[in-house]
């Protein structure tokens, strides 16, 4: 069979242009010194910062499992609803993410800050104010706000496919209404939930705009130590080009161990049961 | 009340104001093989539903095994259904779709194994333990569905269009080994399906539904051969229905002549519906020696003679019938053009009770616009 390569030549020189190239860039940048010599030394000098490695992982995954427990219920409720609340829950969720993303997360801020909505509304209330802002939790907050539709969409996807009628076959074979949820309709959503875990996993783990803003500075993420590696003071391009390797490898690897789990959960090795 | 095995009382259901099932009576024996037989739309699947507890009632009870059951969850009822589209679970393999009834109930791991191989070895897929249900086509598929259903002995199994998605030939020996199963279990099966020679070949009972009412209940040789009125006779077989009036008994006149038969019984001058089977006509020729008096005999011109494989279908204009026109079959083919003379066993003249004009209408578009329109293009779909 003839097939048409020439289509597929300009989509390739995109991809080696702005993938391929600066990959290696990065690569170079990463193995190297100022001066252009090999070494391995960023990734040694590397470890002083593993405090930020691990805030940054520790904050990304209680962000991801918080979207998790709220979003998935949500979803849940989402599929169940009829067609005209299923829509409406829709247009409810995709209208804040058209806004943008700084204007959301500085809308947090003027709610968390110290003299802030929040804490007017607790001295209104004559409950103890709050110090939110500035801290690891303010990001967490940020974090979950804006990265929960990303949860939501995938396992609402999945839950909302699947045929009506595989929950009527368990209901048949003698499953109560929980063994219905833990036996069918859990495993069944598996690869949504594993999508939306990856797609709140991965910015939230490499994110800087919600830690300068909500954070203050006052912890420093992985996302913020690779802007300060360009930006900031402290300018080194090839310690910013190692700390971003790292980061793929973590993130590829993290990717990959969760596919597994999914296609594993498809074979049929019982997650839940 | 409640005294049968299975039995419906005045069951009426209906959604969003539409009358599905209109106070629908029925009696399923124990071990009986019971298809219900209609449209899509008549409530047949419905009926099921509400059998196996996916639908309440909107009135009228059900009773199984002496028990109304119209608010017992399907989980909780001894009745298991092989759906239409299979339902089978995609993130579970042959082995762990089929014993997913039993780990339900706790049985053991050893007593799954045994019973699933024994299910296996029945519908002929031994090995296919680990295989997954995408792997598997249509007919392997419908036959896991039905070894999920069966492993756990329910006392009902209830079957909706089971093998409406396989092609012709898969689906007659499908039948074939259903009825075997049916005889081999001793279940009671119920059984929904739109295809009238599916519901003659397996049925000890054939009960034949339109508009969420049942027309006829029999066995299936007595709903061929007896059919109580024009739908009946429509939808099963084929026929040539017309309306005539009944002289006296065993005497009916129609299109400017009259016939003997066997019926008795009418009133005298009642209006009827008559039912010719088309493999019941005989076509002679002029002088040759008749079944009914030669003088009466209607005279017919042959439109169309078509090979249909193990007999022609022969369509005829009929002198005295404008345009209504009468199917044939025979083995013997005519050629389209010659003039016949046609006869027919006084015994194989089936006189029924007017029917309602909405049979009429539809007897109308079938005769008068699509006389070849066969039933088996009416579409999977009920309700």
């Amino acid at each position: 069979m003839k097939t048409n390569k020439a289509a597929a030549y300009p989509y390739l020189l995109w991809l080696i242009l702005f993938t391929a190239i600066p990959m290696l860039i990065v690569f170079y940048y990463a193995f190297t010194n100022e001066a252009g010599q090999f070494t391995l030394v960023n990734f040694k000098d590397m470890a002083e910062y593993s405090v930020v490695f691990f805030n940054s992982f520790r904050l990304a995954v209680i962000s991801t499992v918080v979207c998790l427990i709220i979003g998935y219920p949500m979803a849940y409720a989402m599929s169940r609803l009829g067609k005209k609340g299923r829509t409406a829950a829709m247009i409810l969720i995709m209208v804040p993410m058209w806004m943008n993303f700084l204007l959301r997360t500085y809308a947090w801020l003027t709610i968390l800050e110290n003299n802030g909505l929040l804490n007017a509304f607790l001295s209104a209330v004559h409950l103890p104010e709050l110090h939110i802002i500035n801290t690891p939790v303010a990001v967490g907050i940020g974090m979950i706000y804006n990265y929960l539709p990303f949860m939501i969409l995938p396992v609402y996807n999945s839950l909302e496919r699947m045929d009506h009628s595989l929950i009527e076959a368990a209901r048949d074979m003698g499953c109560n209404s929980r063994q219905v949820f833990t036996k069918v309709i859990f495993p069944l959503s598996i690869p949504g939930t594993v999508s939306g875990i990856i797609m709140v996993f991965i910015p939230a783990v490499s994110t800087f705009v919600i830690s300068k803003i909500l954070g203050g500075g006052a912890s420093i993420l992985i996302g913020d130590l690779i802007e300060m590696q360009f930006l900031g003071g402290t300018y080194d391009a090839n310690m910013g080009a190692a700390i971003s390797l790292v980061m793929m490898v973590i993130i590829a690897l993290f990717t990959l161990i969760t596919n597994r789990i999914d296609r594993d959960s498809e074979e049929g090795s019982v997650l839940l049961s | 009340m409640g005294d049968g095995f299975l039995s419906l009382r005045n069951v009426s259901k209906g959604f969003n104001g539409n009358v599905i099932l209109n106070a629908l009576s029925l009696d399923v024996k124990e071990g009986e093989f019971v298809t219900l037989l209609g449209p899509s739309g008549c409530g047949k699947t419905t009926t099921l539903r509400l059998i196996g507890g996916f639908e309440t009632p909107d009135s009228g009870d059900i009773f199984f095994e002496g028990k109304r059951i119209n608010d017992v969850a399907p989980n909780l009822r001894n009745i298991n259904t092989v759906f239409q589209k299979y339902a089978l679970f995609p993130h579970l393999n042959v082995f762990d779709n089929i014993a997913f009834g039993l780990k339900l109930r706790g049985v053991s791991r050893a007593e799954q194994k045994k019973r699933v191989e024994e299910m296996l070895e029945l519908i002929d897929l031994k090995g296919f333990n680990n295989r997954s249900i995408d792997s598997l086509s249509g007919g392997q598929q419908q036959r896991v569905a039905i070894a999920r259903a069966i492993v756990v002995h329910p006392k009902v199994l209830l079957l909706d269009e089971p093998l409406g998605a396989l092609d012709l030939k898969l689906r007659k020996e499908m039948q074939i080994e259903l009825k075997k199963l049916h005889d081999s279990l001793g279940i009671t099966f119920i059984y929904v399906t739109h295809d009238q020679e599916e519901a003659l070949t397996m049925s000890d009972k054939v009960v034949v539904m339109n508009k969420g009412e049942i027309l006829q209940q029999g066995t299936p040789i007595d709903i061929y051969n007896e059919p109580q009125n024009a739908f009946v006779a429509d939808f099963i077989g084929e026929s040539n229905i017309f309306s005539g009036i009944m002289k006296r008994d065993k005497y009916v006149e129609f299109f400017g002549t009259a016939y003997d038969c066997v019926d008795v019984g009418f009133a005298p001058d009642e209006p009827v519906d008559i039912v010719w089977r088309p493999e019941d006509l005989v076509l002679l020729k002029e002088g040759a020696p008749s079944l009914q008096k030669a003088e009466s005999l209607l005279h017919g011109r042959v439109i169309s003679c078509l090979f249909k494989g193990i007999y022609y279908e022969i369509m005829l204009e009929v002198e005295g019938a404008g345009n209504y026109q009468f199917m044939a079959k025979s083995t013997i083919p005519t050629e389209p053009g010659s003039e016949v003379l046609i006869d027919i066993d006084p015994e194989n003249i089936q006189i029924m009770k007017k029917s309602n004009i909405e049979t009429l209408t539809m007897q109308k578009h079938r005769f008068l616009h699509d006389p070849n329109k066969s039933r088996e293009d009416a579409p999977d779909e009920d309700e």
